[in-house]
């Protein structure tokens, strides 16, 4: 139902992007984070987002998850503004993400993160869960059923009771990315998911990315510093440095750009 | 690692057993343990009263007034990471609601209770509110401050008519409707006995439900919560309304069965005494709490007890250093509570069954 409805809405989104950054600039202080970026993401495509270190990418992916209010500009979600949008109700609107620094409930099992992913799709509140009214029984069941599904298609049946503070880390990516799935969104933001894989994990994780834009219908927006997996995966790649964006188009078009060259690379003078 | 990944949700596994629940000792698998255990405990709670002096009755009655208020502070300290030492305020406003109803406009005693509750759930709720803004160590002197003013306020003069000032408030004891087959003293057990089974089921069904979730994501990283779609802000003041309201409800049934009332029974010492409790039983157990309640009733008196056979005058002083030494030796023998301490031990006599 997801996937059809967002393939719908796919055909005719030409016009309209699913997310528009325009002009957003952050200043912490006197530290300008980000200078008036702007970069639309198509519905449907993977957008991979590079940048050295303190370029103002995760600045830019917390602003989209409202952790930030950016001091000017607009981002709009199917084109509504998300800046008035308080922070709990972006997960309510389609937005899901992962973090650089993994922030997973580490005393839960791997079933009950997937199942706070899911909380905005659910809605018993405290008096219907303490007297478990016969719908919270069902609803926590749709709940689990739609869990079990993301464990099993990210392959964490083995360890689905564990508490994932005992998980390995990559076995904890994965766990991050069932649990930002749970909210069934239609733009996933990665920040930084091929951070502390090994070479195969990387590869797999590729192809994770792709197929869950397949399969679900799921637009991505990915902040990558792994070169070789942004230029694979990415229909479209945006490059910002300082906090302003110095270059746009597909993966081999960026990395012929001179400017993203100088920046990833220095330059003489 | 992620090998798999090809596998659609057309060709999906069977959702695996909870390894946990396939452990057994003795033979017996661990959920059904559960079930005979708390089975017999019922039992022996409804058995008990005939077997003791009114005393002892009264003993065990207290001792589930302290497990219903460690349990409030489970739910907010344990469950929801927010720290409390001013729990003492909210039995003590449960305590006056109730014994203010009775004295005043003569309500009967049940009837009394769920307002009680209700008094303590806005309370803690409108507390909650600011306290949004403090995190660890500074909510805790903020609850502390709470604890420390409320015997003053409950003293105060503008309201002495009310709250009887200084003297407290008297009241009548309930008495058994049934005086041939149950004494005043069991009478009172049976209702408290029953007021503590409602509130422990609701807060399982609480903390393993979508609220109970969401309340350890918090606890655990609020961000992450948040980002979840978790509104952080009402989760965590209703989290402090509710733990207000078991705490409220045990002050409640606590003026109840003492028929007595007064500022200085609401003091700090009250509040550290169900953070004892709390970890003593263990932190975000629900069955901890119990064991808590138990616990800081009877070692006191059992310290006491030590104290006086040493036939010192001074024993007074004696029986806090006595109770401060068994506390230092359960803290020891079980850092992580009795709940902990039951887990390492089924861990280690359970094998797959």
């Amino acid at each position: 139902m997801n996937q059809s409805s967002a393939n719908v809405a796919g055909a005719s989104s030409s016009a309209q992007p699913l997310l528009q950054v325009s002009d957003v600039a952050v200043h912490f202080g006197g530290i300008i984070a980000l200078d008036g970026v702007s970069f639309d993401v198509q519905q449907g495509a993977v957008l991979g987002l590079i940048g050295p270190n303190g370029a103002g990418k995760t600045t830019l992916f917390n602003c989209l998850s409202r952790l930030y209010i950016p001091n000017s500009g607009d981002i709009r979600f199917a084109g509504q503004t998300i800046l008035s949008t308080a922070p709990h109700k972006i997960a309510d609107i389609g937005i899901g993400r992962t973090f650089q620094n993994l922030a997973l409930f580490g005393t839960m099992s791997v079933l009950d993160n997937v199942m706070v992913g899911g909380h905005s799709q659910s809605s018993s509140d405290f008096l219907s869960n303490a007297l478990r009214l016969p719908w919270v029984k069902t609803e926590e069941e749709g709940l689990a059923d739609a869990s079990w599904e993301l464990i099993d298609y990210l392959d964490l049946m083995d360890v689905a009771y564990t508490p994932v503070a005992d998980l390995p880390f990559g076995t904890q990516k994965r766990v991050e990315l069932a649990r930002a799935l749970a909210s069934k969104p239609k733009l996933l933001l990665l920040d930084e998911p091929a951070g502390g894989l090994n070479h195969d994990e990387v590869e797999d994780l590729g192809s994770l990315i792709k197929q869950i834009r397949d399969d679900r219908g799921i637009t991505v927006l990915l902040v990558e510093h792994h070169m070789s997996l942004v230029m694979a995966v990415s229909d479209h790649v945006v490059a910002i440095d300082f906090g302003r964006k110095i270059g746009e188009g597909t993966p081999s078009e960026v990395q012929q750009n001179p400017e993203v060259i100088r920046a990833y690379l220095g330059t003489s003078d | 690692m992620v090998a798999d990944v090809n596998t659609s949700s057309a060709g999906r596994r069977a959702i695996p057993e909870n390894p946990a629940n396939n452990l057994a000792i003795a033979g017996i698998r661990l959920p059904v343990w559960n079930k005979i255990l708390i089975a017999i405990l019922l039992v022996v709670a409804v058995i008990a009263p005939f077997f003791l002096e009114d005393f002892d009755v009264f003993q065990m009655t207290y001792a589930l007034v302290f497990a219903m208020a460690i349990l409030g502070l489970n739910l907010l300290t344990g469950f929801n990471g927010q720290f409390s030492l001013g729990h003492s305020a909210f039995f003590g406003i449960g305590a006056y609601t109730t014994a203010m109803m009775m004295a005043h406009w003569e309500v009967a005693f049940y009837w009394t209770i769920i307002p009680a509750g209700i008094v303590c759930l806005v309370a803690g709720f409108l507390f909650g509110l600011p306290a949004l803004r403090l995190e660890g160590l500074y909510l805790a002197l903020a609850t502390f401050a709470l604890a420390t003013a409320m015997p003053q306020i409950l003293k105060y003069h503008a309201w002495e008519d009310l709250t009887g000032g200084v003297q407290g408030l008297d009241l009548d004891k309930p008495e058994s409707p049934f005086p041939d087959t149950l004494s005043d003293d069991q009478y009172l057990y049976f209702i408290v006995l029953v007021v503590a089974i409602i509130l422990f089921i609701c807060a399982w069904n609480l903390v393993r439900g979508r609220t109970g979730r969401a309340m350890i994501a918090i606890r655990d990283n609020p961000i992450a919560a948040q980002t979840m779609g978790v509104n952080n802000a009402v989760y965590k003041s209703l989290t402090f309304g509710v733990s207000a309201l078991y705490t409220g409800i045990a002050g409640s049934m606590s003026a109840i069965i003492i028929q007595f009332v007064a500022p200085d029974s609401f003091t700090f010492l009250l509040a550290v005494t169900f953070l004892v409790g709390l970890v003593v039983g263990g932190v975000a157990s629900i069955p901890g709490a119990i064991f808590g309640g138990f616990f800081v009733l009877l070692i006191p008196n059992i310290s006491e007890a030590v104290a006086d056979m040493t036939g010192r005058t001074d024993a007074k002083g004696l029986s806090w250093a006595v109770y401060g030494l068994f506390l230092i030796i359960t803290v020891y023998v079980m850092p992580s509570g009795a709940a902990g301490l039951v887990r390492l031990l089924v861990g280690k006599l359970a094998r797959r069954g």
